[in-house]
């Protein structure tokens, strides 16, 4: 293959010392250079690492000023001191953070895969990259020899399924130093759309495949392209369990031990993550209503069952390790072994595809009206190839379908695309386009809130309807649930730092079904607690999904189940037994807290932040639509009864969808109030001072945003 | 009648936990079940009898994402 070495920098890479290496990794390219930077004690006290550090470094590299596709823009890729680790599963996740297209602001994606551990083997706790080069380069880590290259190779394929094979053939020496390798990419459309998404390498030796992960929200790999970063590849020969270099391994192997055992004996009688992967949330998504179909509007179709886990098992290549990071037992990572395209440049070719998670089954499929599972198979490699997050795509598409449906686009609109719901071939053909820059799917993909903008002005569309059905907050698209009967849930949604996604908060059990948060307080506290908790697990580098997707056997006799606290309490002691420290569950909040809010304060900073930057649209909240309502009436009519003492016989259903919502959007506004006062902020939203010294937090820049919007 | 997570719901002769869970399409597999407090295990869901006036308890632990 041509190459062209543009720069080199040769470091002495350092062994890890308690789960960091104590440098960060920092690239230019722009103009080539390539630095070390140190990792001080402040930095690691203050911001942990993952996310954390993601967002210490980009606040350094931006002003209020700086735009997603400014040079002044980076991508952070930052494991966190935990992962890495072998013996406790769910321990090879990277997070990565970035000024998103789509909102904005900041925005953070967590992945599987194995980059962040071999970045960190390699002698570097974060990647920091910025600028943006004039040709297309591809970065190179070489974690054993010391170096770090920006080369041209100019030959290379754009879309990630090939793009990866092409590399990981380059760099490795033989078939066995495959598994050194692991590589970023985005893929053909994220040169095209705001919504590219990054996909992290991995090698099964196993299936002699490269799998790929996604860090998909946020369109972090429309920023990677805009850089024209075609990749970037860190290769580390060596990996063992201990490189680590833990306080106390021992703590470390004994408590993943437990958490292995568990699985083993629980995994089959829980949620089979083993055999069935996040596939197996789409029969109780449907069962509960909560399965979103016609872009949100209802929560369960009678065709549900044909996405169901059953079907994907069937397709699954089964019986061969599935963990995206070595040690994870729960090996949730499903893979389809024998896929033949039917459509699209690689028509007829037989290819090897991670198959869909659950978010891309109810995006790509239910939520667009289209129950059939080759196609969505069809629909996730594409997507995943060509770079496209997946949840941005299904939600964006619904949203689209509905505006066909509704006359504000037609087939001259949309260049002859027939966007019924249902119409599984336009929407492939919306995706081609998108790989292909041309007509509407250049339009499509600039997400929700800029084609809102675009049909008002070039269409004269109704923007209060645009709004209502938009299923976009803060300019990310939806995640995959159906908030309407929880309101906790459409706080989560809402009040979500990045964006409408789940992995703040997932609450609609708590809320709808099991009834215990039936306070402003009570839900308060849940939209405090599980957030905080939550991004801890991005902080350190731990998957959620051995959180609660596998819980203990005695879980059910704890006070507070929902928490899976003897699980808390592992990661406290992975934690300790990792760093030396002595931190307690109250101490794991805190650290979060701390970045949480500094996140926040990095929206201020961005010009987000407040209040009217936490506002959902009404579909989230309720029924938009007469048929909508209708579809669901008794359940509506008896709310009206029971909560307003509102008689609804004889009323029309316009009536009544009107009266519903504005006790909706009062209660929003309610819980809002609620979750502002328990977190310390604001009215509209802004941290106080006092609790950023509370929590130590109180940085002079941090101060300095704060102030400005305070007084 | 019962009380559901709560709510009010239709009591009949011989409702266990089981069919309980049925009639309500509670199909999540992760689920805390008690009967007036008392934390019914999963192996038990077939014969444990429902009382009428029982207050029951079906905690869905947390999922999605």
């Amino acid at each position: 293959m041509i190459r062209k070495v543009l720069t080199e920098f040769s470091y002495v890479p350092a062994k890890l010392d308690r789960g960091y290496v104590n440098k960060t990794l920092y690239i230019n390219v722009s103009d080539y250079k390539i630095s070390e930077k140190p990792v001080t004690e402040m930095v690691k006290e203050k911001f942990i690492g993952g996310r954390g550090f993601g967002l210490w470094y980009l606040w350094n590299a931006v002003t209020p000023e700086t735009k997603w596709d400014d040079s002044e823009n980076e991508i952070i890729v930052s494991p966190g001191p935990v992962g890495g680790i072998t013996q406790y599963p769910g321990a090879g996740k990277s997070l990565v953070v970035s000024l998103s297209p789509t909102t904005g602001t900041v925005v953070d994606s967590n992945v599987g895969g194995h980059f962040g551990p071999l970045l960190k083997f390699s002698g570097w706790d974060a990647l920091e990259v910025q600028g943006k080069s004039e040709q297309d380069v591809v970065i190179f880590i070489d974690g054993n020899a010391g170096l770090v290259r920006i080369e041209s190779l100019p030959e290379l394929a754009n879309d990630s399924h090939l793009l990866v094979e092409q590399l990981t053939d380059y760099y490795a020496c033989n078939e066995e130093d495959k598994r050194s390798i692991s590589i970023i990419s985005a893929g053909s459309a994220a040169d095209h759309t705001l919504i590219g998404m990054l996909n992290f390498s991995f090698y099964d030796s196993r299936r002699k495949a490269i799998r790929l992960k996604q860090a998909g929200r946020g369109g972090i790999g429309s920023v990677l392209r805009n850089k024209h970063i075609k990749a970037i590849v860190v290769k580390f020969a060596g990996v063992k369990g201990n490189l680590n270099n833990p306080a106390d391994f021992n703590k470390i192997a004994k408590t993943g031990i437990k958490l292995h055992k568990e699985i083993k004996n629980g995994d089959d009688k829980q949620c089979q993550m083993r055999v069935r992967g996040t596939t197996y949330l789409v029969k109780i998504m449907n069962d509960y209503d909560l399965l979103p179909t016609y872009n949100f509007k209802y929560g369960s179709h009678s065709d549900g069952e044909k996405i169901t886990a059953p079907h994907w098992v069937e397709r699954f290549d089964l019986g061969k390790a599935d963990g995206c990071w070595y040690g994870c037992t729960l090996s949730c990572c499903k893979v389809v072994g024998d896929f033949v395209l039917k459509t699209g440049p690689y028509q007829g070719q037989r290819v090897i595809m991670d198959a869909p998670e659950y978010e891309t089954i109810a995006g790509v499929g239910s939520n667009c009206g289209i129950f059939d599972i080759d196609y969505i198979m069809e629909c996730n490699f594409y997507c995943d190839t060509y770079g496209v997050d997946t949840i941005s795509f299904g939600t964006l598409t619904a949203f689209l379908m509905e505006c066909y449906e509704n006359g504000i686009l037609d087939q001259e609109k949309t260049g002859g695309l027939e966007l019924k719901f249902g119409n599984g071939v336009a929407v492939l053909e919306l995706l081609h386009q998108m790989s292909r820059g041309e007509g509407f799917g250049k339009i499509a993909g600039l997400g929700i809130r800029k084609c809102k903008e675009y049909f008002v002005k070039e269409y004269h569309a109704d923007i209060d309807f645009l709004n209502d059905i938009g299923m976009e907050a803060k300019g990310m698209e939806y995640a995959e649930y159906v908030s309407k009967e929880s309101l906790v849930q459409q706080g989560g949604f809402g009040l979500a730092n990045k964006g409408p996604q789940h992995d703040e908060a997932w609450l609609i059990f708590m809320d709808m079904v099991n009834n215990q948060l039936p306070t402003f307080e009570d839900k308060a506290e849940a939209l405090h607690y599980f957030p905080m908790f939550r991004t801890w697990l991005g902080l350190v580098g731990l998957c959620k999904l051995p959180w609660n997707d596998i819980v203990p056997e005695d879980n059910n006799r704890t006070a507070e189940p929902n928490k899976i606290p003897e699980h808390v309490q592992n990661y406290v002691d992975l934690f300790n037994a990792m760093t030396g420290r002595n931190i307690d569950i109250d101490e794991m909040l805190r650290q979060s807290e701390r970045v949480y809010n500094f996140q926040r304060v990095f929206n201020l900073k961005m010009g987000f932040g407040t209040r009217e930057h936490d506002s959902i649209p009404y579909r989230s909240v309720g029924p938009v639509t007469v048929e909508e309502y209708q579809s669901r009436q008794d359940r509506y009519d008896n709310q009206l009864v029971e909560l307003l003492a509102y008689n609804p016989e004889g009323k029309s259903t316009a009536d009544k969808l009107q009266v519903l919502r504005n006790y909706r959007e009062g209660q929003y506004q309610k819980l809002i109030d609620a979750v502002y006062q328990r977190r310390g902020w604001t009215e509209q939203g802004i941290p106080k001072i006092e609790t950023l010294q509370a929590l130590g937090i109180d940085l002079p820049e941090v101060i300095a945003v704060v102030k400005k919007h305070l007084a | 009648m019962i009380k559901v997570n709560g709510r009010q719901f239709p009591w009949e002769e011989n409702l266990t936990i089981k069919k309980l869970l049925e009639k309500k399409n509670y199909t999540f597999p992760n689920l805390v079940v008690k009967i007036n407090e008392k934390v019914i295990d999963p192996e038990n869901f077939e014969v444990a009898v429902i009382a009428d006036g029982d207050d029951v308890k079906v905690i869905h632990l947390i999922t999605g994402g």
